[in-house]
């Protein structure tokens, strides 16, 4: 299904969730199309849910890693440096009872940041794409106005909790609402508690969303964990606290 | 040692008295499972202020706390200092902050610095600011975290597109 909204701004159902465009410089009408078969594309090789894909080929063993296409390989070595980065809070390898790999928790972030660079190649300059909550913008929204990225508040499905103001980056939050007990820490097996949601920003998607999931698998430490490392995070808490990292609180919006 | 990023109290650490010549495991255990302790204190999701702070008070390494835990409940907010504790490696010693009967930070007053502990020390230094939550309007482009999981979100789109006659 397509939902046109203009010459440049689309939505289309891929990957199990909604993924809009908004492109708000001049860009070719082909340009979109590209992006989104790009999408489509992705999804058809890398779905663990598709008896065909490659994932679901190397998890049954018909296809080995070392015969893994250039791109399954470029995401397991983005993965293996984000599993040895977050000390294993974010592990590919580890939350399938089989211990297969299963990026599902990258893909979809890496898929987005590869739209993105599709959008560039063809001159795009400013935009934003929004798969499934998790934002990657290029450029500014407007002439000396950064994008502004409403943060969902966990309790109120309508409201903000926060903004951020960017220009070129990406923002990914992980949420209890979302996703419950199915965000777990590879290492105690355990559901993640303490948290409501977690965002993150960072350059790419794919690190954000990974840094988001590793953060709530290890609950209470993973904002400080991050924040130690520099990282720009807001954590809604239990208890109805919000928590910012220093990078995030430089981003926030004053009226948000 | 216990790892820096369990997420569940487990055995405690060995007795925390302050005695001069604690064992190096011991001693790294205690640091973090002080680390461990404090900032579980910080996303404590229970309700109850007193037993927080009860909570608190029965840490091995902060069990003489400054200033009486259930006045400072009472009267809403305070600074609680903890007993600063010695170990092999330091001294160390926080401080929480309680407001409206609520504990809503930690501060690491004094930690060991250098070597492995400087990674534990990185976990409880105060960078983190908080404020309570609130529910926020302002105009913005997109949001991040919404749940798109359902093609309901389409429909409802196309239908809010349709409305306004722009679809």
């Amino acid at each position: 299904m397509t939902v046109a909204l203009g010459a440049a701004r689309r939505v289309e159902r891929i990957m199990g969730t909604a993924i809009g465009i908004d492109v708000r410089s001049v860009v070719p009408a082909t340009a979109l199309d590209d992006a989104f078969a790009y999408l489509r594309d992705v999804d058809a090789r890398f779905s663990p849910f598709r008896p065909d894909s490659e994932i679901s080929r190397l998890a049954c063993g018909e296809l080995a890693m070392a015969d893994a296409s250039d791109d399954l390989s470029a995401i397991a070595a983005l993965c293996d440096e984000l599993r040895r980065e977050t000390d294993g809070a974010f592990d590919a390898w580890g939350h399938r009872p089989d211990g297969a790999f299963d990026p599902t928790g990258l893909v979809k972030g890496w898929a987005l940041d590869g739209a993105a660079g599709i959008l560039r190649a063809a001159g795009a300059t400013s935009f934003a794409i929004n798969g499934g909550g998790d934002v990657v913008v290029a450029g500014e929204a407007a002439p000396d106005r950064p994008w502004r990225i409403g943060v969902r508040h966990p309790l109120v499905a309508d409201r903000t909790a926060a903004v951020v103001e960017l220009v070129d980056a990406a923002v990914a939050t992980s949420g209890a609402y979302e996703r419950g007990a199915h965000v777990v820490d590879p290492r105690t097996g355990q559901p993640a508690g303490g948290l409501l949601s977690i965002t993150v920003v960072a350059c790419s998607l794919a690190r954000a969303d990974a840094l988001a999931t590793a953060v709530f698998a290890m609950g209470g430490l993973g904002p400080r964990w991050l924040g130690a490392r520099g990282g720009a995070l807001l954590a809604i808490t239990a208890d109805e606290m919000v928590l910012t990292t220093p990078a995030m609180d430089r981003l926030l919006a004053t009226d948000g | 040692m216990t790892s820096p990023f369990q997420t569940r109290r487990s055995t405690p650490a060995p007795a925390a008295s302050p005695v001069p010549l604690i064992p190096r495991r011991a001693a790294m255990a205690l640091v973090t499972t002080l680390t461990i302790l404090v900032l579980l204190l910080r996303f404590d999701p229970g309700t109850n202020p007193a037993a927080r702070l009860a909570s608190a008070s029965s840490a091995p390494a902060v069990d003489s706390i400054g200033s009486d835990p259930v006045g400072t409940a009472a009267t809403g907010s305070a600074q609680v200092t903890g007993q600063a504790v010695a170990t092999r490696f330091g001294t160390v010693q926080v401080e929480i902050n309680i407001a409206r009967g609520a504990l809503v930070d930690v501060t690491a007053l004094q930690l060991p610095s250098g070597g492995r502990d400087s990674q534990v020390s990185a976990y409880a230094e105060p960078i983190l600011r908080s404020e309570a939550l609130q529910a926020g309007s302002a105009s913005i482009d997109t949001v991040s975290g919404a749940t798109y999981t359902s093609m309901g979100y389409i429909e409802s789109l196309q239908s809010a597109l349709d409305q306004a006659g722009i679809g």
